[in-house]
């Protein structure tokens, strides 16, 4: 109820603060402006949401997917943490935003591009969380594996990965809030249809409450995704680890 | 066991040292804490580095381990499905139904572990050793933090169970180790030498409450005080 009223709050400064300054409509507009665009362009507004939203969560999969395969690789064979992981890391250290025109002249202007930038942005917290849970199985646990003569592959897929699940979830829950911009970013650098084409197009023409209420959208969207992965995970991982002692 | 040496780094624990548990018994083997007692079970289970168990064990510690995701009959059944033998896997399900009846789990065998208070867990724990049907038990301080009911209960109900297998159970408490222990094996020093073997009269469990029994527990409490420093 609080952060309601908060909000309500704000939205009032700013209705009124917009009156009171008489700032133009292209620089700033009033939250009712940006409401009544909202109705008027409705059915434009959720095609190009829909686009957006269809790009976040097949970058969110795919990067899912990537990283927790490649989490799982590492885990598995120290040879390839040797020869991969720090690849991972230099690839880090490239900002997403450098990697995007050369994503979009690779990929095209369409959705592939934006969804290889989202997986892209999503796939370093998902390996380092998922890495992170194997790395620090319980002892106690692979202790009784060894005694009742599990086998390598036995103690990871039963043990070891369960035991890490909760970490994943952590690392998909951070891959849910990062996801939407990836795709926005792509959507900036070079796009046909979305929510970030939107705003950059909007903004040209001086249609800034358009804007506003496509950045509104997006909003909406990412919380949208982070709610609907943090219900999942608590789906995925209903029991709680037990306190390290 | 024979000419054993266990050391970590240059911290040696217990050099040339030969063992024998008698078959179809239980050995209570008593110390005071970080003598090595878990050292040795861990040796004789194979955790250590560098080191090959003689026999196929069972192995209790003084935590559960139960797996928080697995149902209480999974956990029983731990050993059959890592080794993934789907065949052994069904021909233990029976026998782990009806442990889960004698530790007295039979209507939460469905549930998950953290629905389980501590005594029910050690208790499946217990169960999840015995289905494992292995020569030799070795048990790790199994009782070692719940509450003293509690101990005096799973201490009679393992008695029960865990009679004719051959166990090494290590305790820090010389009144379990009287109550369960055939025989008691009383270890001190750096590196740790073994007393000889006591073997307190009657049948396990005993009662607590004998005046034999608290009689010899003075003994064994002034035995690890006065323990002498051996040479190392």
């Amino acid at each position: 109820m609080r952060p309601l009223i908060t909000a309500i709050g704000l939205l009032l400064a700013w209705e009124a603060l917009t009156w009171a300054t008489g700032v133009p409509g292209y620089i700033l507009p009033p939250p009712s402006r940006v409401a009544v665009v909202m109705v008027e362009r409705f059915d434009l507004l959720i095609e190009q949401a829909a686009w957006t939203a269809a790009e976040m969560i097949l970058g969110l999969v795919l990067g899912l997917i990537l990283g927790a395969a490649l989490a799982v690789v590492f885990a598995a064979s120290a040879g390839w943490r040797r020869w991969a992981l720090p690849l991972v890391i230099v690839s880090q250290a490239i900002p997403v935003i450098a990697i995007a025109p050369l994503l979009v002249l690779w990929l095209g202007y369409g959705m592939a591009s934006k969804v290889a930038m989202a997986a892209l942005v999503i796939f370093f917290p998902v390996v380092s969380a998922l890495y992170d849970g194997l790395r620090r199985t319980e002892q106690g646990w692979l202790d009784l594996a060894h005694t009742m003569d599990a086998g390598p592959g036995a103690v990871l897929l039963q043990i070891r990965l369960p035991a890490a699940l909760p970490a994943f979830a952590s690392g998909a829950r951070i891959a849910a809030a990062v996801a939407p911009i990836g795709a926005v970013i792509g959507e900036w650098v070079g796009a046909s249809a979305g929510l970030g084409f939107l705003m950059t197009q909007s903004l040209a023409r001086g249609q800034t409450p358009l804007a506003f209420a496509a950045l509104v959208l997006l909003c909406l969207l990412g919380l949208a995704l982070y709610q609907a992965t943090d219900w999942a995970a608590r789906r995925l991982v209903p029991w709680q680890l037990p306190q390290g002692e | 066991m024979r000419r054993a040496r266990i050391a970590f780094g240059d911290r040696v624990v217990a050099h040339d040292l030969t063992l024998e548990f008698p078959a179809g018994r239980t050995t209570c083997v008593l110390g005071r804490s970080g003598v090595g007692k878990t050292s040795l079970l861990r040796w004789l289970a194979g955790l250590l580095p560098d080191t090959e168990r003689a026999e196929p064990v069972a192995y209790m510690a003084q935590r559960d381990l139960l797996l928080p995701w697995l149902s209480i009959l999974d956990n029983v059944l731990l050993g059959y499905r890592l080794r993934a033998d789907q065949a052994a896997l069904k021909t233990a399900e029976p026998r782990a139904r009806s442990l889960l009846a004698e530790v007295g789990l039979d209507d939460r065998r469905a549930d998950r572990p953290e629905a389980l208070s501590a005594g029910m867990r050690q208790r499946a724990a217990l169960a999840r050793t015995l289905c494992e049907d292995r020569s030799v038990v070795l048990m790790d301080e199994p009782f070692g933090h719940l509450d003293a009911v509690t101990r005096f209960e799973l201490q009679d109900l393992a008695a029960r169970l865990l009679a004719n297998r051959t166990v090494v159970l290590v305790t820090h408490d010389p009144l379990e180790a009287l109550r369960l222990g055939h025989q008691v094996r009383v270890l001190a020093g750096t590196p740790f030498v073994v007393g000889p073997p006591i073997e307190p009269p009657g049948s396990v469990p005993r009662d607590p409450s004998d005046p034999a029994l608290l009689g010899l527990q003075g003994r064994l409490i002034a035995q690890l005080r006065s323990a002498p420093e051996s040479p190392s």
